[in-house]
């Protein structure tokens, strides 16, 4: 049986987490091709919004990767965040998506291997939750929005 | 504002299992600023009941719709043109507004996407808290601004109860003595001997218990 990959998406916030995967980049880590990453100015940008959309368009896991608490470059954006990630993980749940195919994670722009490790963490641990409930090669019902077809990786 | 809350995601799911082409409506009203029936609400729940129709395989076309209010007729009408579209209507606007949303839609089914609970203010971004009951008979004059029945677990009239404690309610410790709030404002603006003006009790006709409400500007009526 062929190996599912899962696709995921990371929110990462400029200063900190994005430099992160920039320095994984540049440092030759190796870390897999299922993460998509989405670059934001500061993970205090995350709207519960964004994250509820991800999984409507097919991701199979996301997550939000800030600067370490305490160290935001705009001090709060990451506490804020992590309260919405809280209550985005609590929808989820409800809507019978699941709770934990979604994860805030926090490192420093020196953590590269931590980038990569995080990366590779999500990615296991998706690929043990499976698919996303949200039927895979269907196109995804939307309301006014265009549909988007949804593709499994063959 | 009128405060409300979102209902639970299970709960409404169970209200549109029926259907699968609904409007989700919200109010820029109070439901706004409390943050339980806005726009941004609005985008929420949508996004949450098309992902949980799309767990059980199957799909629910959303078309979601903020308006104005939905308390007064015109401000309704908007949605006129394409509402017959759709199978249901659940509104996110406080209980006023869902029901006039059903008066002036009748072929609709129409659900409430949030529980009402009361009148209150911001005391803080995200925490909103009960300051008035609407009993049609204000007695601030005489409490310093502060509402004995709203404040007051027991809605008691003229001083606190035995039960007050370090200026708490006995009914829940997190609430203020309504009473004492009283007192210390009285005693603030140098006016206590109000307290000595006993009064009298309640006509609650003036409230809900005399029956629904109304009222009426003749000089306003075109």
């Amino acid at each position: 049986m062929e190996k599912f990959e899962p696709t995921i998406i990371a929110f990462c916030c400029h200063f900190c987490a994005y430099t992160a995967a920039d320095l994984a980049g540049t440092m030759r880590l190796q870390y897999p091709a299922n993460i998509r990453i989405v670059r934001i100015p500061c993970t205090g940008k995350i709207d519960v919004r964004f994250l509820l959309e991800a999984f409507e368009k097919g991701a199979d896991g996301v997550y939000v990767a800030g600067c370490l608490e305490g160290d935001c470059h705009f001090l709060t954006g990451n506490l804020r965040a992590k309260k919405r990630v809280a209550m985005a993980k609590r929808i989820l749940e409800d809507a019978g998506i699941g709770g934990d195919r979604l994860e805030m994670y926090n490192m420093s722009a020196a953590m590269g291997p931590r980038f990569a490790e995080v990366a590779r963490e999500m990615t296991e641990k998706i690929r043990q939750l499976g698919p996303s409930p949200v039927k895979r090669g269907k196109t995804v019902a939307q309301s006014d929005k265009q549909a988007l077809p949804v593709r499994s990786s063959e | 504002m009128i405060i409300a809350e979102g209902k639970p995601i299970k709960e409404i799911l169970a209200m549109i299992e029926p259907y699968d082409k609904i409007l989700v409506v919200g109010c820029k009203g109070c439901v706004t600023v409390c943050s339980a029936g806005g726009e941004k609400e609005v985008g929420i729940l949508s996004s949450a009941l098309r992902l949980a129709r799309q767990t059980q395989g199957k799909s629910l076309e959303i078309k979601e719709v903020t308006l104005e209010r939905q308390c007064d007729t015109e401000y309704l009408e908007p949605m006129r043109p394409y509402a017959d579209g759709y199978q249901a209507i659940l509104s996110l606007a406080c209980g006023a507004g869902i029901q006039f949303v059903a008066e002036k839609f009748r072929k609709h089914p129409v659900l409430p996407g949030v529980d009402t609970q009361f009148i209150g203010v911001t005391e803080e971004q995200g925490v909103w808290t009960e300051r008035c009951q609407a009993c049609g008979s204000c007695v601030l004059d005489r409490t310093g601004g502060i509402c004995p029945v709203a404040r007051c677990s027991k809605s008691l009239f003229n001083g606190p109860c035995g039960g007050s404690k370090r200026g708490k309610c006995e009914i829940d410790p997190e609430i203020d003595c309504g009473w004492q709030l009283i007192y210390d404002r009285l005693k603030e603006l140098g006016q206590l001997e109000k307290l000595e003006i006993v009064l009298p009790i309640k006509d609650w006709t003036t409230s809900r218990d005399g029956g629904p409400r109304k009222r009426v500007r003749e000089d306003l009526k075109i």
